[in-house]
């Protein structure tokens, strides 16, 4: 089978997360999810992969010059990384006990919270063992992998002003997609 | 319509059967290679470049093209030792060091080979000794950078900082390129373009070779 999915999932504390969140102390001076976190009503790191064989694939398909379709199933193998990270965040949330809201996802190296916190991260939930490793650049193998801190809690606590310095630069518009979803139900 | 807008069309297509027969049917008829590539394969490549640039097609199409333009580079290939195709420039790309992530730069690569320019690709994972080497032995136009990560983007900057110690820095051209990267930032570590993706690569290229 060419995708191989598997997760790891683990609740911890604010104060813990609060050491994972700082990282290497790289973080923009203001980042959202520094806001968020702490309050909000229940957290998990995660971490999901697809597996070394669909990486795989797409690199062989390009070396036989099938360039649409290593193009296509690099795009598919995203959103299916998306997607089970996604199915861990329902699983997650599922457990809680009944209080919080709303629940969303957060991956280090995006909206201010700077990609080495991932060593922290690593060090703390060890998805290892799952068959994600971390290159000295903090970047994940196998390359469709997902890792980040699940924050389930209140509405209001996901709702915050997308002015920070580094949203004029931003290309993506996933955070105001997500925020938008949750400000219609508020 | 003769065989050379034929061979255009069919690529335009992305139709790999007939772009392979009819270029072998043009090699049969005599028509040199650089006939074949320039008024056939790279007219035809242009065109594909124009429609994705204008939104009328979407990236599978213009990948589509690419196999069938390497379908027929294959069949031109014996008939073109000891010749040298003209290119429309030669650039050394690649990942920078520290990132593995080569999806991106691969379509920049396919889109400039379809566009007529020599690609030296040299994957992932390079250090700026291996980009600056390789530019300096090849004499190439540019050195064409990726990244993927905002902590390997800092390595484009070496690479800027050694192509000046080199001495090829102005007349080799440097392109950067990446989710993570800006026009500003492209300009703040010395870079000669920031390229979106890979139309704007081509464009890029075009300018600096004065097309």
């Amino acid at each position: 089978m060419l995708a191989a999915p598997r997760s790891v999932f683990m609740e911890i504390t604010r104060r813990d997360f609060g050491a994972v969140f700082e990282g290497e102390g790289l973080n923009d001076s203001e980042a959202p999810l520094g806001g968020i976190y702490e309050r909000s009503d229940g957290l998990a790191l995660f971490a999901v992969t697809l597996g070394r064989a669909v990486s795989r694939q797409i690199t062989d398909l390009f070396d036989s010059h099938e360039y649409a379709a290593g193009a296509m199933l690099d795009s598919t193998a995203s959103e299916s990384a998306e997607l089970a990270a996604t199915s861990v965040e329902r699983t997650f949330v599922s457990g809680l006990d009944a209080g919080f809201e709303a629940s969303m996802s957060f991956s280090p190296g995006y909206c201010g919270w700077h990609i080495s916190a991932q060593k922290k991260l690593f060090e703390t939930l060890q998805p290892v063992d799952i068959g994600i490793t971390l290159t000295d650049t903090f970047l994940m193998q196998p390359l469709k992998s997902i890792s980040g801190v699940i924050v389930a809690g209140r509405k209001e606590i996901f709702i915050f002003d997308d002015n920070f310095e580094f949203c004029s630069t931003c290309r993506t518009r996933t955070c105001r997609d997500r925020m938008n979803a949750i400000k219609k139900q508020v | 319509m003769d065989i050379l807008e034929e061979l255009s069309a069919s690529l335009e297509a992305g139709d790999t059967a007939a772009v392979t027969r009819l270029t072998t049917e043009a090699v049969a008829q005599g028509l040199a290679p650089e006939i074949i590539t320039g008024h056939g394969l790279v007219a035809g490549m242009n065109v594909v470049g124009q429609k994705f640039k204008a939104h009328e097609i979407f990236l599978p199409d213009v990948l589509l093209a690419a196999r069938a333009m390497h379908a027929a580079m294959e069949i031109l290939k014996p008939h073109l030792v000891g010749k040298q195709l003209p290119t429309a420039g030669k650039v050394v790309i690649g990942t920078v060091q520290g990132d593995l992530h080569d999806i991106g730069k691969n379509l920049v690569s396919i889109m400039l080979r379809g566009a007529g320019f020599e690609v030296i690709d040299l994957g992932k994972d390079v250090a700026p000794e291996r980009f600056v080497d390789e530019a300096e032995k090849t004499g190439a136009d540019a050195i064409g950078m990726s990244a993927l990560l905002t902590t390997t983007m800092p390595m484009m900057k070496e690479v800027v900082a050694l192509a000046k110690k080199r001495g090829l820095y102005g007349k080799t051209r440097i392109l950067v390129g990446g989710a993570p990267l800006t026009a500003e930032y492209a300009e703040e570590i010395g870079a000669d373009a920031y390229c979106f993706d890979g139309t704007s690569a081509v464009d890029r290229m075009r300018e600096f070779a004065g097309g």
